[in-house]
This record gives structure tokens, C-alpha cells and sequence, in this order.
């Protein structure tokens, strides 16, 4: 990086904030949609970050998969899951957030006092600096290359569940039977029940399903 | 610059999304912070690669590793979520004790 140190530590000092400020951000906004957008604030200012530790290749893909890719399937799923529910009261609903802030609190103790004690042995020698990519490279297709390829098998399962999860149901006998005509433009998936668990609520709202479905 | 402020401010990230994981009720944002912990998981060990391993940066193979199955682990948890939705009409993560007895 052929940045001055100064220019470096007031970008880490701006960096460092945006960060810690869109991380509490996103823990403690009641709006899960500003949530969302506050996550690729935190996901960007990590790539900033990656640009300072000499890794351009990696920020770029910082900012590919997770600001495009998965924060707008986090931004999706909002979208389809958009329900305004006031959560029910729990009793003793203070407790758990009490017990895990001074938990946290303790562990980034920890951790920072380890960090400040341990003496870290710096390395002296010359760094790829912008042919970074090129060791990456060299490591994927030598050192790495079991890794490699797993992590695309990997990705291709991963792919599969998400359809099969995200799927509705098939109706076996409907495709058994090709010849029933299928009213156009639908799928042919079986109208699921939901499962009566929290009494009244539930049971109204299947009742409601079944007289839409009947009608 | 310092190996240590990179490794205080990964622990802080760390620690807000141990926060998150465990106190917020929403599955969607139990999601979101299951990434923030991924993404300090990642900066140590970019930091690691740059100040202690700079020769056979090591560290930045393994965080397109972590990129990659943090990728398929947001796919899979949001179809997940998607599915248990469905079901229980509710993303409260109370509701969700399918496999408590």
C-alpha cells in the first residue's frame, strides 16, 4: 500500500467507526429494513478495510458476494416474509439481554487483553503487494486445490436445498395423472395446513385458508 | 499501523454479533448477525495474512473459503426461514420450538 501512515490510521479511525456504528446499528434498530441496509454499510466498510490491508482482490469480492449477492437475498426475504407481528411479552424479558451484554462484554475483554499481551512475531519480507491475486491464485490450483474444488460442490448443494427448502410441496397424484387439466398459469402443489399451535390465532387462520381454498 | 487495532476491532465485531445472535427474536436478523460474526472471523484473518504471513498469504485463500460457505449458508438459512414461515406464520424465534419436548 503506498499510502502514508498518517492517511492510513485517519482511514482506519473513519473505517473503524462506520463500522462498530452500522454493527450496533443492526443489532439494536427495531426496523428490520434499515437492519438490512446498515449490514451492507458494516459489509462495505469491511472492504475498506481489506483495501488497507493490501488484499484488492478479496474487498472485491467482499463487495460482489456480500453487499450484491446476500444482502439482497436478506433485503428478498424480508420481502417475502413482510409481516408487521408485535412480538408476545415473555416473562422476565430483561434477563437475557442483561446476561449476554455483560457476557460480550467480558469475552471482548478477554480477547482485547490477550491481543495486547501476546508478542506478535512480524514477518520481514517482501510482500506480493498489488500481485496479490496471483498468489491466490497459485495457491488455488496447488496447495488449495482439494479446498477448491469442494467449495464448489459445496456451493452446487448448497443451491439444490435452497430450492427444495424453499419449494412448496408437489402433489404426487398430480403428476401421476398428467392428463387433469391444470387451471392455467398455476403450480401444482398441495394447499398446506398450517400446524395449530398457538390456539385461537392459528386455528382462525387455517379456517381462513380452508374457506378461501373451498370458494 | 498495528496488527492490534485490526484484532480489537474484529473482537468488538465479534462481540456485537454474539449480542445479536442471541438477544434479537427476528429470524431474519439472527441471520444478519451470524454473517457480522463471519465477517470478523475474516478480518482477523486478514489481518493475520498481512502482518504475520505476508509472504504465501495464506490467510486471504482462507477467506474466500469463508466468503464461499458464508454464501451458501445465507442461501440455505433464508430458505429455511422461508419454509419454517410458511408453516408457522410467525419469524419469532420463541415460536419455533419444533423440537423441544
Amino acid at each position: 500500500m503506498n499510502i502514508a501512515q498518517g492517511v492510513q490510521i485517519v482511514s482506519f479511525g473513519i473505517l473503524a467507526a462506520m463500522m462498530i456504528g452500522a454493527a450496533l446499528g443492526v443489532v439494536l434498530l427495531s426496523n428490520i429494513v434499515y437492519s438490512a441496509f446498515l449490514l451492507a454499510g458494516v459489509f462495505i466498510s469491511i472492504a475498506g478495510m481489506y483495501l488497507l490491508l493490501n488484499a484488492d482482490f478479496v474487498a472485491t469480492a467482499q463487495v460482489l458476494i456480500y453487499v450484491g449477492a446476500v444482502n439482497v437475498l436478506i433485503l428478498f426475504a424480508i420481502m417475502l416474509v413482510n409481516k408487521r407481528e408485535d412480538f408476545a411479552p415473555m416473562r422476565n424479558a430483561w434477563v437475557r439481554p442483561t446476561l449476554t451484554a455483560i457476557v460480550s462484554l467480558g469475552l471482548f475483554a478477554l480477547l482485547s487483553t490477550m491481543v495486547l499481551a501476546t508478542p506478535w512475531m512480524y514477518s520481514t519480507g517482501v510482500t506480493p503487494g498489488n500481485n496479490s491475486i496471483i498468489a491466490i491464485g497459485q495457491h488455488f490450483f496447488s496447495d488449495f486445490l482439494l479446498p477448491f474444488e469442494l467449495a464448489s460442490v459445496l456451493l452446487l448443494m448448497a443451491m439444490v436445498g435452497a430450492i427444495i427448502l424453499a419449494r412448496r410441496e408437489f402433489l404426487p397424484d398430480q403428476i401421476i395423472s398428467p392428463r387433469q387439466e391444470q387451471p392455467a398459469l398455476t403450480l401444482p402443489e398441495r394447499p398446506r395446513e398450517l400446524i395449530s399451535v398457538a390456539g385461537d390465532r392459528t386455528s382462525n387462520l387455517s379456517k381462513d385458508k380452508q374457506a378461501r381454498g373451498n370458494s | 499501523m498495528q496488527l492490534q487495532y485490526f484484532l480489537i476491532l474484529a473482537a468488538a465485531l465479534f462481540c456485537i454479533g454474539i449480542y445479536g445472535l442471541i438477544t434479537s427474536r427476528n429470524a431474519i436478523r439472527v441471520l444478519m448477525s451470524i454473517e457480522l460474526l463471519l465477517n470478523a472471523v475474516n478480518l482477523n484473518l486478514m489481518a493475520f495474512s498481512n502482518f504475520l504471513d505476508s509472504q504465501a498469504i495464506k490467510g486471504q485463500v482462507f477467506t474466500v473459503f469463508v466468503i464461499t460457505v458464508a454464501a451458501a449458508e445465507a442461501a440455505v438459512g433464508l430458505a429455511i426461514v422461508l419454509a419454517i414461515y410458511r408453516n408457522r406464520d410467525t419469524i419469532d424465534m420463541e415460536q419455533f420450538n419444533l423440537l423441544k419436548w
